[in-house]
């Protein structure tokens, strides 16, 4: 009786993960589906269809509409998938690292630090890497200000929750103005192009940019998940999760780094959208329940849900225009870090 | 459960080279099953004692032994399954259920990949069954009172199965009432088991052996009749304690006064 008692937020899991997958799989058929040009639904699918396996569907489109689903829009979905799946589930694996709620890469300066290091790459040295070189110099840039923060605080003695976002919030500020510098000193033609970029927006998907992200998700999404005990050891506390017999500082360093990249990675590619890892885990956990076994695949799942959603807000509220997909997260997110803010003070 | 021999020979620390000992060379032994008692005033070292032994701070020299095998010559995993610590630390609000934070006494038995089996729930279950926590067990660790949720991490500590327990400060911030069910509970554990109390009357009760600590010295290692002298007790609070014999129970008890 206690064991089936116990299992309560763990007996829904499996119907949660299952009606987050059906709801991630009908968000990104409306993806697909929404834009300036109107693709009905079962056309989409069709499409989608056809492409895996030529020659199943009566082709009844024109190539343009295939060539807007397949090779612009399905390649959106898919990086808006990645993006949330990642930034989730940093956000929560640093939530547990740091015991602090409000932990997330954008209020931590990651996501600054790596916009330094993509605006550097971008206007400054060039692809001299190929299309790896800003994703490197973003995760660079990332890893570095998350070094800078881990040493404000200890410089600060600012071990406490709070102060340690203090000290993320100072640095990402520091590092922010020198971003701005580096548009400033960069060729006023690409400035345009760069501050767009930095809002956040998805726009420039294409299947040739997906491998990297989604490598990067993959492995560094495993590694988390498979840590999942030792992050809730590390909620507790770092002496209690010492005498469990891990490796406090070595751990934290290591979720820290592994947070870097993906974020690094993932601000590469679509510039900077905050707050996803300050919400999404809270919300999944009001569904599973605190276990990082179930928080991190449910954040992960419900984080591309979330992100989806955005972009197509992005996309469609004010259309034709493609409104920075930044926005609307750092709306709902700031409305929703008040709000969190409230919760906590109660 | 397999209780331990605990020994700790000459051992002392300081924060690092040309600082100054926060606590000086002191040796001790508890026997299986015994309780030994931490006490002192603030700022005497009773902490860093604890974490010399629940493997946190590496003493600067000596050596901690657990049924003779040296603690800080094994991994912090394998040191895990020897001596687990119920500490002043509260799990922040991460919507962890009491038996999620009762299952994390089984982490230092599981190795890298395996999830946890069927073995570690029975474990898990027993350890929420001997605390008395079965109908909390699903409540989210936020919501308990302060002498649940040190229950809960006195399970935690037992489903990670050690041969040593150490508690630092458990008493801290709870009513007569839990105060009196921890005391009552370390009793009954059969663990070996390291306490530091601020309570003396208290420490005297509950320990078999009491060690006293000041300025990083230790000034007494005994019985509690021993140790906890009008005089020595006295001197090391900077206080006038005074033996005295309640006179219904005919207990001892001691009493204290500033010095006029």
């Amino acid at each position: 009786m206690g064991e089936r008692a116990a299992g309560q937020p763990k007996s829904r899991f499996p119907y949660v993960i299952g009606a987050g997958g059906l709801l991630l799989l009908f968000s990104i058929s409306i993806a697909i589906s929404v834009g300036a040009v109107s693709v009905p639904l079962h056309t989409v699918w069709s499409i989608l269809i056809n492409q895996v396996a030529p020659g199943t569907m009566e082709q009844d489109w024109s190539k343009g509409r295939e060539a807007i689903v397949w090779d612009i829009r399905f390649p959106r979905a898919l990086l808006a998938c990645l993006m949330g799946a990642g930034l989730a589930v940093v956000g929560g694996s640093l939530q547990a690292v740091t015991r602090n709620p409000l932990a997330d890469p954008h209020l931590l300066g990651i996501s600054s630090g790596a916009a330094f290091g993509a605006i550097l790459a971008l206007m400054h040295t060039g692809m001299f890497l190929g299309l790896i070189t800003v994703p490197l110099f973003a995760f660079g840039g990332a890893l570095a200000a998350t070094l800078l923060v881990l040493a404000v605080s200890q410089f600060a003695s600012a071990t406490s929750a709070d102060r340690l976002i203090l000290a993320g919030v100072a640095v990402s500020f520091i590092v922010m103005s020198l971003a701005n510098v580096l548009i400033f000193l960069g060729d006023p033609r690409a400035t345009h192009t760069v501050v767009f970029w930095m809002l956040g927006g998805l726009g420039l998907a294409q299947w040739s940019h997906l491998a990297f992200p989604f490598a990067v998700l993959v492995l560094c999404g495993a590694y988390i998940w498979a840590n999942a005990g030792k992050l809730n050891a590390m909620t507790v506390g770092d002496e209690t999760a010492a005498t469990l017999g891990i490796p406090v500082a070595r751990f934290r360093l290591i979720i820290f780094v592994v947070g870097a990249l993906v974020t690094g990675v993932m601000v590469a590619f679509s510039g900077m959208i905050g707050f996803v890892g300050l919400m999404l885990p809270h919300i999944v956990r009001l569904l599973v329940g605190g276990d990082y076994a179930r928080v991190i695949p449910a954040s992960a799942l419900f984080g591309a849900i979330y992100l989806l959603w955005s972009d197509i807000i992005a996309r469609t509220i004010m259309a034709p225009e493609d409104m920075p997909i930044g926005i609307v997260t750092g709306l709902i997110g700031g409305m929703f870090f008040v709000w969190l803010l409230r919760r906590r003070a109660r | 459960m397999r209780t331990g021999h605990l020994v700790a020979k000459d051992i002392c620390w300081r924060p690092a080279k040309n600082q100054p000992f926060l606590l000086h060379p002191v040796s001790f032994e508890v026997y299986p099953g015994r309780v030994l008692g931490v006490v002192g005033p603030n700022g005497a070292g009773k902490s860093t004692l604890l974490r010399m032994i629940y493997h946190y701070q590496k003493p600067t020299t000596g050596q901690v032994m657990v049924d003779g095998q040296d603690l800080w010559g094994m991994s912090a995993k394998a040191a895990a399954c020897k001596v687990a610590a119920v500490l002043q630390e509260q799990p922040g609000a991460f919507g962890l259920t009491v038996r999620d934070i009762v299952a994390l006494g089984r982490t230092p038995h599981r190795s890298a990949l395996s999830s946890s089996g069927a073995q570690d729930a029975e474990i898990v279950t027993q350890a929420i069954a001997r605390m008395q926590l079965e109908v909390l067990a699903t409540r989210d660790f936020d919501t308990l009172s302060g002498g649940e949720r040190q229950r809960v991490m006195v399970a935690r500590a037992l489903a990670q199965q050690p041969q040593v327990l150490v508690m630092d400060e458990p008493t801290n911030h709870l009513d007569i009432r839990h105060q009196l069910e921890i005391l009552s509970l370390i009793r009954s554990l059969g663990l070996t088991i390291v306490v530091s109390l601020h309570d003396l009357n208290m420490a005297a009760d509950v320990c078999d052996a009491i060690l006293l600590l000041k300025n990083g010295h230790c000034l007494g290692f005994g019985s509690a009749d021993d140790v906890l002298s009008e005089q020595l007790v006295s001197d090391t609070f900077s206080i006038t304690a005074q033996r005295q014999v309640l006179s219904v129970s005919q207990n001892q008890h001691l009493t204290f006064h500033l010095p006029t």
